[in-house]
């Protein structure tokens, strides 16, 4: 990673003055090194740090807009900024972005340089090994060439690449450092890619079912839906579900008292071939469906709300989806929209409170004990034919009129199941029939996620090769002196950052020092000295 | 044993453990003022004995650490694993920065940073009891998954292991500027704080962008969705990748790499904490 420039090379220049194709080489090289992508990981993190304290759009847009509201001054200048947006905002994409050229532009000469190192021999013993800051030297009276022998079969064993050549033995280990530390950075990319790849062509979308009714797998089934920006018309895989039933437990003592727990939702599915399958669908168990995972995210009640019209007649019935306000006790706000109503169209707009204990704001608990739905009416237009898209959770009532009992008196329609209430002004009554249990489906389909996996584990593994493997290089020379000894000199060289090599050394003089002091004694045993 | 005699249990273990971590920490002073006035390299038999007993006494304390988290999981109905809750993952997180300081004491020879964790954890498990105490409940839906096993004991052992490592490389800033020359050599902290830091960092990599996307993508259908605590959980990450790289740049070895790994544990630490306090209801990763 070189940082620094050889001086310019034309004569005639001024210092400092460069040509377009010397700039160039000149960016590249302070792009891709080591010190940029040190400012660039530096940056990056400092990036994301705008993203945990203002609220983004993509993780929860109604407390964006909720914060729009609160700073109307800051607004106009963060929503400029992308602050809203940071993570797919222009300048955080580009210091990724720069962050994966400086690693391209890394890995590529690394790899070269590697290819040629990993089939090279060992570099040859430097003149001086006792320079080296791990250096020891002991005498022997065995030959060189005995001493050599056992240290070269010594580090084979230890699994080093040895060459002995002119009076000393150089060995080498740890090649697969490097080749963990290219492996982690290429396999960043290859996670990088995953994602994109996810985000592009893959979808997601939420949609609220209520028990016994089904849902097929198009756009316009959705209550909302995201595709990636190359998400093809095709890309849903077709199938559909029903929801069979679901099952929930209440706890009614402990700590988490009134909370739920075990919450299970029994499905019927039928693949693209019509084929019919059954599973119990469950937090931390979604449903794979060929690439497409549907998962549990949420809960809820549908009143089942029978509206009959001026003239009579039935003009709705069926189970509607009701909001909870609150997790702890599903107080859940809903509308019912009656748009076949004659002579006028008919809104419901209310509360369903699934345990009613006197209070008409708050349900009590959480499981629908004593469901109560307390609702205003409106008679007039709904507003549905101006074509204009509308919420089916909102009600527009710029042209309808709150129905109020006769002489002006409020008017509620406030029902317990099987009641009913007639309208007033002859505008119809509204039935409570019953109550249904619901639940919102989250179905994604993210194509690239396996590669994304496979990436983050193969990072791990170049990590762990990177950061435990220790790249060592190791010399014994052996010289004969002039009083006869053999001098034997050993010295190491550690090439990984947290390298400690002396005790390491020390163990293997230790052992080569070992071996010719037992060879001494055979030899001085059988009374055969080599050399004498 | 009922779950009211295994809580009553764990609540003492935690109490015993804080007054045993204290009598280390008394071993290690004793071990230090013998060692006082000596030329480094001399050996002083009392301050041998001091030192032993000083690490006899780290190993009780943190046998008794673990009883309280044994306990504390036994005591939760149905049975768990004792990680719901930000008391939790701390008393887990201080007994891990006692256990690794007590694996690795003789190979790297930690005898010298025994009395700054001993003293830590015994500030951090004060800490604990004081602020963020809560009884014992039943896990929440998304939270009881085999995943969450994974993902949050890798969590706590990297916290743990980076918070010693955090430890050491203070030291070394002290020791390179001058001070505490009882201290091992700055190289010798250097070398071991990166040794700690590696070691830590990849169990974060697990724990951070491997197995916490594929519980959150089973517990809430998405494998990452920047959540506030997902962000500084990647910040952490990045800042610890900056200490790696600048450990291998010129200029930046040293003192600089030291302060990086710093910020890495005050991001790591921030996440941990402040996350749960500031953004509270924000972070789908409140536990409260
Ligand atoms: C996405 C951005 C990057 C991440 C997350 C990342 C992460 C890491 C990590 C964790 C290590 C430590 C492994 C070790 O110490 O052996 C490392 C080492 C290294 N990285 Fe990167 N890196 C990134 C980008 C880059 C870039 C752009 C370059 C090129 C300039 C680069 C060059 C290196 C080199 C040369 C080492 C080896 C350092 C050593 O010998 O210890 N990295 N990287």
């Amino acid at each position: 990673m070189a940082t620094t420039n050889g001086p310019a090379q034309g004569n005639e220049r001024l210092p400092g003055e460069l040509t377009a194709r010397e700039l160039l080489r000149w960016s590249w090289r302070q792009l891709t090194s080591m010190r940029t992508a040190l400012v660039l990981l530096f940056l990056l993190a400092l990036a994301a740090v705008p993203g945990s304290v203002i609220p983004q759009t993509a993780v929860d847009s109604f407390a964006v807009s909720q914060w729009k509201k609160d700073h109307t001054q800051l607004a106009p200048i963060y929503e400029k900024l992308g602050m809203f947006e940071v993570f797919s905002s222009p300048w955080f994409s580009a210091i990724y972005i720069l962050l994966a050229i400086s690693l391209v532009g890394c890995i590529l000469p690394r790899t070269k340089v590697y290819w040629r190192g990993v089939r090279a021999a060992p570099p040859a013993a430097p003149r001086n090994l006792t320079r080296l800051p791990d250096s020891a030297s002991f005498t022997t009276s065995d030959a060189p060439a005995v001493v050599l022998d056992t240290a070269r079969a010594a580090l084979r064993g230890k699994r080093y690449r040895v060459v002995v050549s002119e009076g000393a033995v150089s060995a080498e280990r740890g090649y697969l450092r490097e080749a963990g530390n290219l492996l982690f950075h290429v396999a960043v990319l290859v996670v990088l890619a995953g994602f994109a790849i996810g985000s592009l062509w893959g979808y997601k979308g939420g949609v609220i079912i209520t028990q016994g009714t089904q849902f097929s797998n198009t756009p316009t089934q959705y209550d909302d839906f995201t595709p990636g920006k190359l998400t093809k018309a095709g890309a849903l895989d077709s199938f559909s579900l029903q929801l069979d039933r679901f099952d929930i437990e209440w706890l009614y003592s402990g700590p988490r008292k009134g909370m739920a727990h075990k919450f299970v939702a029994g499905l019927t599915w039928w693949d693209a071939d019509g084929k019919k399958n059954t599973y119990d669908l469950r937090v931390n168990h979604p449903l794979s469906i060929g690439g497409t995972d549907v998962f549990l995210i949420g809960h809820g009640y549908s009143p089942v709300i029978t509206v009959r019209d001026g003239e009579g007649n039935v003009a709705y019935s069926g189970p509607t989806p009701f909001l909870p306000q609150e997790q702890r006790n599903f107080t859940s706000y809903g509308v019912v929209k009656v748009p076949d109503a004659k002579p006028k169209q008919i809104g419901l707009e209310g509360l369903f409170l699934p345990t009613y204990n006197g209070d008409p704001l708050n349900s009590a608990m959480g499981n629908d004990l004593n469901p109560l739905i307390t609702m205003q009416a409106y008679a007039g237009d709904l507003g549905l034919d101006s074509g204009a898209p509308q919420s089916v959770y909102a009600l527009d009532t710029k042209h309808m009129k709150l129905l109020a009992k006769p002489g002006g008196k409020m008017f509620r329609v406030d029902l317990k199941p099987g009641e009913s209430i007639d309208l007033p002004g002859g505008n119809g009554s509204v039935t409570f029939d019953g109550v249904q249990p619901w639940v919102r489906l989250e179905i994604a389909k993210k194509p690239g996620t396996m590669l994304a996996l496979g990436g983050a584990i193969l990072a791990l593994l170049g990590l762990c090769a990177s950061l435990f493997i220790r790249p060592r290089r190791l010399w014994v020379r052996a010289t004969r002196t002039a009083d006869g000894e053999t001098l034997v000199e050993v010295a190491g060289l550690d090439r990984s950052a947290g390298g400690d090599l002396s005790d390491d050394l020390t163990a293997f003089v230790a052992a080569l020092q070992g071996a010719a002091t037992a060879r001494d004694k055979t030899a001085g045993a059988s009374g055969v000295q080599e050399d004498q | 044993m009922s779950d009211q005699a295994w809580d009553t249990l764990s609540i003492q273990a935690v109490s015993a453990a804080g007054v045993v971590y204290f009598l280390a920490l008394m071993a290690y002073s004793a071990q230090w003022a013998a060692k006082r006035g000596l030329v480094a390299g001399d050996e002083s038999p009392r301050a041998e004995v001091f030192g032993r007993f000083a690490f006899l006494l780290t190993g009780v304390a943190g046998g008794v650490h673990l009883l309280a988290l044994v306990a504390r999981g036994l005591a939760a109905d149905p049975n768990r694993v004792p990680w719901g809750n930000m008391y939790e993952f701390t008393l887990t997180a201080s007994f891990v920065a006692v256990l690794v300081t007590l694996v690795f004491f003789r190979r790297w020879d930690l005898g010298f940073l025994g009395p700054w964790v001993v003293g830590l954890v015994m500030v951090v498990l004060m800490a604990d009891v004081i602020w963020l105490y809560e009884p014992v409940a039943p896990l929440t839906e998304s939270l009881s998954s085999p995943w969450l096993v994974i993902h949050v004991i890798a969590a706590i052992t990297a916290t743990g292991v980076f918070t010693v490592a955090g430890l050491v490389s203070i030291l070394y800033l002290l020791r390179s500027s001058g001070r505490m020359p009882s201290l091992p050599a700055a190289e010798v902290l250097d070398r071991l704080a990166y040794r700690l830091h590696a070691f830590a960092f990849p169990i974060w990599t697990f724990a951070v962008l491997i197995a916490g996307p594929i519980w959150a993508h089973q517990a809430w259908s998405r494998y990452w969705g920047w959540d506030p605590k997902e962000i500084w959980a990647f910040i952490t990450w990045v800042v610890y990748a900056a200490y790696l790289h600048a450990r291998a740049t010129a200029g930046w070895k040293g003192r600089a790499a030291a302060i990086v790994a710093l910020i890495g544990l005050a991001t790591l630490w921030f996440n941990f904490i402040g996350i749960n306090f500031f953004f509270g209801g924000g972070s789908q990763h409140s536990y409260a």
